[in-house]
């Protein structure tokens, strides 16, 4: 198979004194592949998620994303990537349309083509009545949507969603999921991670981390032909209790 | 018997934004239930939390908590009710023994005098207590706060999404602790976005938009609100969700997992070879379809679509 590998981890280590939060992590994900990040709280998920982002430098190992050496390039591989966390994506104090801008200028976007993108993409997202509202007074699912358009403003090659779902109502959280769909069909990796135990069955493969290792990766259906269980929520189950750390 | 709490048509804006939280809203919540709050962020959960714990007033309606008035016996309800709320309002610089103390203090009491009602989660915090409460992981800091909540054996305890963020591992945990907690004769008031959590209650309230959309125990929301149902699935999901969508006979079709549920507009005479023969035009294979009972999630999809 031909498929493009856009990040690509051998033996990813991080080491805070002697406790070893992710612990020689290899796996490969492909272009336009939505891969589902789980595991327990406390597992070593946001440590290695910071690392792919260039945020934190690791104790050992290597990694390439988009391209990019985690080591010695992580400012060019940050203007290839999106990420967007839950708790802090956008400036409430910003309208919609204000954050949109802000952020395509960040990552330097010409003047002239941030005007046409912020405008398309406020008009397919549907939200013409909110864009000049300071998106603090927004409901948390349009919040979550216009974090998400802002994330994928520059046409990044990955996107890191970390929890991008948490609270929303059962709508707004398929919703958001086939907007997550229409970015990994135009070509965008989705990186996502998740409580939701349905949504880990939308993605095309998911890893599994347990103490800081990757337990288990696999498309949803080996997994759970694996563990001979009905739902991703048992395979989760499974796995997370044989962890030895707990979340501390 | 008194029941642990009343509510009756609590109305609440809040004037600085406009908005309506809570909207004639009324509960009645037995002694002793494990009563559980589901519904989204914006749903009116925090708010309904903070006038029953005397917090904040209502604009209209009134409210008894174990039998006292939340305006005219404010106090008495303070003494008796134990409060979680969705943030983590511990003191971070404390450790967890010294949270744990303090707030027993405050209530008059001393955690030994109490220490059954939380002996089974303190253990687990026993090893880190000297550490401070800032710098415990998630679970850790909602069995801390949790703790906090119980030391003064309060009748009623109030639990504002205690399992946001927290894994489906963890989870069970805690609602495994709820159990215990209710076996002790505490009335438990708790709120969740996740809406599998329903079944560990009692009874539930469906809430959206500061509504009641509907009262009863689970099993009995989603025997009521059965409605028929298709489960399918075939190779390309996104593909086969947007064509069931277009499909004439579709009243709406979601994503549920591996497969999409799909509800067929109310008198539609179903014929599967009909849908069959839809899809298969469309190019799709390994069709896989089957008829279902509606899930809670479900329940929760059609009736707020019905309030909009």
């Amino acid at each position: 198979m031909n498929k493009l590998i856009t990040i690509e981890t051998r033996d990813l280590t991080k080491r805070f004194g002697n406790f070893t939060a992710v612990d020689a992590i290899s796996f490969k994900v492909y272009e336009g592949e939505i891969f589902g990040f789980l595991g327990a709280n406390g597992a070593g998920k946001t440590t290695a998620m910071r690392m792919l982002c260039g945020l934190l430098t690791p104790t050992s190992g290597q990694a390439l994303v988009a391209g990019y050496d985690i080591y010695r390039q992580p400012n060019q591989l940050k203007a290839h990537i999106g990420y967007m966390s839950q708790k802090f994506s956008l400036y409430p104090n910003l309208t919609a349309r204000e954050n949109m801008t802000f952020y395509a200028g960040i990552y330097g976007m010409k003047r002239k083509e941030i005007g046409d993108k912020v405008h398309s993409l406020i008009k397919s997202l549907g939200v013409e009545k909110y864009s000049d509202m300071q998106v603090h007074n927004l409901p948390l699912g349009w919040k979550q949507k216009i974090s998400f358009m802002t994330a994928i403003i520059h046409n990044p090659k990955i996107v890191f969603l970390d929890e991008p779902t948490g609270g929303v109502d059962p709508i707004t959280r398929r919703q958001f999921w086939d907007m997550i769909y229409e970015a990994a069909d135009r070509g965008i990796t989705v990186f996502v991670t998740t409580h939701y135990m349905d949504e880990a069955e939308y993605c095309d493969r998911v890893s599994m981390m347990v103490d800081g290792a990757i337990a288990a990766l696999d498309t949803p259906e080996a997994l759970k032909t694996r563990y001979s269980v009905a739902s991703m929520n048992d395979v989760f189950i499974q796995l997370a209790r044989k962890a030895n750390r707990s979340a501390v | 018997m008194n029941n642990a709490i009343s509510i009756k048509n609590i109305k609440k804006t809040y004037p600085k934004t406009g908005i309506l939280a809570l909207e004639d809203f009324s509960l009645e919540i037995a002694d002793g239930e494990l009563f559980g709050l589901i519904g989204p962020d914006g749903a009116g959960k925090t708010t309904l939390f903070r006038i029953l714990t005397t917090l904040i007033l209502p604009d209209f309606g009134t409210a008894k908590v174990a039998g006292f008035d939340i305006i005219k016996q404010l106090w008495d309800i303070r003494k008796i009710v134990g409060y979680m709320p969705g943030k983590f309002s511990l003191y971070q610089d404390l450790t967890v023994e010294e949270n744990l103390r303090f707030f027993a203090t405050v209530f008059n009491t001393s955690v030994e005098a109490n220490y059954d009602l939380i002996e089974d989660i303190y253990v687990q915090l026993q090893p880190f207590k000297n550490r401070r409460a800032g710098k415990l992981s998630g679970g850790m800091k909602q069995k801390l706060a949790l703790c906090c909540a119980l030391i003064h054996q309060p009748r009623v305890l109030f639990l504002d999404e205690p399992t946001t963020g927290v894994d489906p591992v963890s989870r069970k945990e805690f609602w495994d602790m709820l159990d215990q907690l209710k076996r002790k004769g505490i009335s438990i008031l708790v709120s969740t976005p996740y809406m599998d959590e329903a079944a560990r209650c009692d009874r539930i309230a469906l809430l959206q938009k500061g509504q009641v959309l509907d009262v009863d125990t689970y099993e009995g929301i989603l025997l009521k609100n059965q409605k028929p149902m298709l489960a399918l699935r075939s190779a390309h999901m996104f593909k086969l969700l947007t064509d069931l969508r277009r499909f004439p006979a579709t009243e709406r079709c979601y994503s549920f997992g591996s497969v999409h549920h799909l509800v067929l507009k109310a008198g539609y005479p179903y014929r599967e070879n009909e849908l069959m023969d839809y899809l298969q035009n469309l190019g799709h294979e390994d069709i896989v379809c089957q008829k279902i009972k509606a899930e809670i999630e479900d329940v929760f999809i059609d009736l707020m679509s019905g309030v909009a």
